[in-house]
């Protein structure tokens, strides 16, 4: 009852202060307060705590899906699978709507992550920290390839835009589709048991009369929207679906259909603090806040791998 | 019943399991024996519908297993695989509980939860119900696994190598308790086991499955089956069967 509390308390005091802070003075003369608040700053704190949260979700569903603490969306090449449908889509049909791109985006980020989970079958296991180094070349290439085209075809501003998270963007109007991660956030709270199952290993979980191949499948569907969505509207930002679920299993434990809402709860409460701190640092100007995040997130992952016992199989 | 007839089961080109045909009758303890490599587990993970062989038949109490949807099957059969790790860090309690999933998927009813807490009593896990699995010992924590295979409550328990960690005292816990299950009444279960300590095997099983090299070699009742050349072939090295204080026990000869 008292982390809710808790929980409750520290997003609405996230929220206030991410309402409030910024350059147009809210309640100053020059401007109309009421609509840089409907405008602007609502919009800006709904967009981050949604990818917050999706992405900490998405971060928590890969890792139970192949069985390793040390990945996330980003370390299996999902956004830049998402990138090279997004640049392509881009190259081919320029005034394609948004909803069309987002949709080439998801479905690039499945086929990139089915790639990642077929290589992942061919990877040792015994030492963890393999899987995100085979998944980081992954990425890799992939990017490589967003990046050529992208070069070619004079379109290399996009990728940065992708590439870094960064909310400073968010007007009303142009952020509405990442509304989308909350419908997907609810399926996956549907679906926590069996993710939690397949976190339990293949044959355990099809014994227990787990559907294996579909659970992992559907997983890898919602990991690819919130992914494509977030890189879509906002830019994609690193390391939320790694450090989150890692921090909140160390604390409760990996039952996710008890944990998913403090999941969802820490990814968006940390992905809104550090915009407001990269709205602050250098004010008036901005620090993206996927910037921030991987300053932060860089910090807690060499705390996760060096001093934290090594468990990333459990 | 566990009927399996002509079972290939290949393997990246290889042949694991080649014509296999057994019969395993419901109650007792069925020991699955044999060297390293003989296909013992491959056995188990077809038997419990895990593995599509290349040819062949098995059906658990008249269900075909083959194309049997999973719900189903986990009905008929818990398996318990060998596992050397498992990432979701949870505890004894939430493991054990998943063992019931396929009874209520997600949603406890009163004799889930009873279940789960004789699950917890029988394999004296009450004390650990609480603590997570990693920070449990290697016998405390396969004692988690057996008590979840047990909860899913089905008539048939596949048990793969379930006594490797353990020290004598819990492997006799262990044994003890499935022979109990396995004796006629109320909630009697049959067992299969894969087992590596010939004396146990000895002691508990009330029939034997000799495999090597993905071959049936003999099956049969214990007492009838389990003989020192039998053991001294199957393994290619020799042992005997001697009698201790009134308990038969495999040396080597």
């Amino acid at each position: 009852m008292k982390l809710w509390l808790f929980a409750t308390l520290t997003l609405a005091l996230l929220v206030g202060a991410s309402c409030f802070i910024g350059v147009a003075e809210v309640f100053g003369a020059d401007l109309d307060g009421q609509m840089v608040m409907l405008v602007s700053r609502l919009p800006r704190t709904f967009a981050a705590l949604l990818a917050g949260g999706g992405l900490a979700l998405a971060g928590a569903v890969v890792q139970m899906s192949v069985q390793n603490r040390l990945v996330e969306p980003s370390l299996v090449g999902t956004p830049e699978s998402a990138m090279l449908g997004l640049i392509v889509i881009t190259v081919l049909a320029p005034g394609a709507a948004l909803m069309v791109k987002m949709s080439v985006a998801a479905g690039a980020a499945m086929l990139g992550t089915l790639g990642f989970l077929w290589l992942a079958r061919h990877v040792p296991r015994k030492d963890p920290v393999l899987l995100p180094l085979v998944g980081l070349i992954y990425g890799g290439i992939i990017g490589a390839a967003v990046l050529w085209i992208a070069w070619t075809t004079d379109l290399v501003q996009y990728i940065g835009v992708w590439q870094s998270g960064e909310f400073s963007g968010v007007l009303q109007g142009r952020y509405e589709l990442l509304w989308l991660v909350a419908c997907v956030g609810a399926l996956i709270w549907l679906a926590a048991d069996r993710i939690t199952m397949l976190g339990l290993g293949e044959d355990a979980a099809r014994s227990l009369g787990l559907d294996y191949r579909q659970t992992l499948l559907a997983g890898l569907v919602l990991v690819s929207v919130i992914v494509a969505v977030v890189v879509v509207s906002v830019g994609s930002i690193p390391f939320v679906g790694l450090v989150v679920p890692n921090i909140v299993s160390r604390w409760r434990g990996d039952n996710l259909r008890r944990n998913l809402p403090l999941v969802a709860w820490l990814g968006a409460v940390m992905v809104l603090g550090c915009d407001i701190i990269g709205r602050v640092i250098r004010f008036p100007y901005e620090i993206p806040a996927g910037t921030v995040f991987a300053v932060l997130g860089a910090g807690i992952f060499l705390w996760l791998l060096y001093a934290a016992p090594r468990r990333a199989h459990g | 019943m566990i009927e399996i007839e002509n079972l290939t089961v290949s393997r990246s080109g290889a042949e694991i399991l080649k014509d296999v045909s057994v019969k395993f009758g419901a109650g007792g303890i069925t020991a699955l024996i044999g060297p390293n490599g003989a296909g013992k587990s491959t056995l188990l993970n077809a038997i419990a519908g895990l593995i599509k062989p290349e040819h062949g038949r098995v059906t658990v109490g008249g269900c075909d297993m083959i194309s049997a949807r999973p719900p189903e099957r986990a009905s008929h059969v818990a398996l318990l695989a060998q596992n050397e790790h498992v990432t979701a860090r949870l505890t004894v309690r939430e493991l054990v509980s998943f063992g019931r999933w396929t009874h209520h998927h997600g949603r406890p009813q009163e004799r889930d939860l009873r279940m789960i807490e004789e699950a917890l009593e029988a394999f004296d896990l009450g004390p650990l119900a609480e603590r997570r699995l990693d920070a449990l010992s290697g016998g405390q924590r396969q004692r988690s696994f057996v008590a979840m295979a047990w909860a899913q409550e089905t008539p048939w328990m596949l048990l793969d190598e379930p006594l490797s960690a353990l020290d004598p005292r819990h492997v006799r816990g262990i044994m003890d308790r499935l022979h109990e299950l396995t004796r006629p009444g109320q909630g009697q279960r049959s067992i299969v086991i894969v087992l590596h300590d010939l004396s146990v095997t000895a002691r508990y099983a009330d029939r034997i499955v000799a495999m090597k090299d993905g071959r049936l070699v003999t099956s049969g009742p214990r007492l009838l089956t389990m003989t020192g050349g039998m053991l001294s072939d199957l393994f290619g090295t020799g042992l005997a069967i001697e009698t201790v204080a009134g308990r038969d026990v495999v040396v080597p000869s």
